[in-house]
């Protein structure tokens, strides 16, 4: 049996063009933060700074109930 | 207290005031951000500000970037933050330093700092700006913008932003397709300022470990906690 999980993803800057600012989402149990990703077509590459629960996160990690995601894209100018 | 700080008084106060003339602050890159910061810091009283910049400007820097006017395309951008400050406040001592901020030269030029402030445009230079500070014991005021986005964090050394922020293999970002709008670097620029100011007189409560970002298009600003 797939038990879903509950997760939250806030989306910064150039990625709310065309998504919301942040979703609630149920994801299947063993679902990896790049699946997050990819189910919102936001490309791995292009993401700079991504927190997973206020920590620098990796995008291969297993998912846990109740985790917030958090993604922006590069801002380097001075 | 002399009259051109007097309207500082009570946001700081006057003892505040004449502690802040002994602090050194280095303000890496005088462009968008750079040129309000370093407008700022000097007016506010800091006792030396060094300037650092290689860049000369040109003309697509006139939109945004304070230092640069009319009449000095092609030159020096730390040297027009020094000329800036004979006018805006000769009571204070302005250090422009005409070099490229790198593994070369950085140590050299933030050693003895008080506080550093990230204005630089570019993730390595960044991410250099955050290992030299680290190194020598010194809080980073770190800004970036793009476009209608900005983000400002500040980083006490041991602190682990600035791997968070500027990870190995960024080269660069947004701003190259937003580009610069004139607003941006001077909304982002104030918020650097006022935290390199409480930084100083150790005063209020600061950006240290969490970002602010700003996004002007939608007005909606979001301090994201950066866990230690």
């Amino acid at each position: 049996m797939v038990i879903d999980l509950k997760v939250e993803v806030r989306l910064f800057a150039t990625f709310r063009e065309g998504r919301e600012k942040k979703y609630f989402l149920d994801m299947p149990e063993g679902s990896r933060v790049i699946d997050l990703l990819d189910m919102l077509k936001i490309p791995a590459e292009e993401v700079s700074i991504l927190l997973l629960n206020g920590r620098d996160g990796d995008a291969m990690r297993i998912l846990d109930e109740s985790d917030v995601v958090a993604v922006f894209p590069p801002v380097g100018g001075g | 207290m002399e009259d051109r700080y007097s309207r500082n008084v009570s946001s700081i106060t006057e003892e505040e005031n004449r502690r802040l003339k002994s602090f050194k602050v280095c303000v890496i890159g005088c462009g968008g951000l750079g040129g309000y910061i370093i407008e700022m810091l000097g007016r506010i009283g800091i006792g030396t500000i060094t300037a650092v910049d290689y860049d000369r400007f040109e003309e697509t820097n006139l939109n945004r970037q304070i230092l640069s006017d009319t009449t000095n395309l092609g030159q020096s951008k730390s040297l027009a933050a020094l000329e800036r400050m004979k006018k805006v406040n000769p009571e204070i001592t302005l250090n422009n330093v005409d070099l490229r901020f790198d593994s070369t030269s950085g140590e050299e030029i933030i050693r003895g700092s008080d506080v550093v402030v990230d204005a630089l445009d570019n993730p390595q230079g960044k991410r250099l700006a955050g290992d030299l500070c680290a190194k020598l014991n010194i809080p980073l005021v770190h800004g970036a913008i793009a476009g209608w986005y900005g983000q400002v964090t500040t980083v006490y050394p041991g602190d682990k932003a600035m791997d968070v922020i500027c990870k190995e293999g960024t080269s660069c970002g947004i701003e190259k397709e937003l580009g610069n709008p004139p607003f941006t670097p001077a909304f982002l620029a104030a918020i650097q300022t006022a935290e390199v100011i409480k930084i100083l007189l150790k005063k209020g409560g600061t950006l240290r470990n969490k970002i602010l970002y700003a996004d002007l298009l939608n007005m909606e600003f979001d301090i994201v906690e950066l866990k230690k």
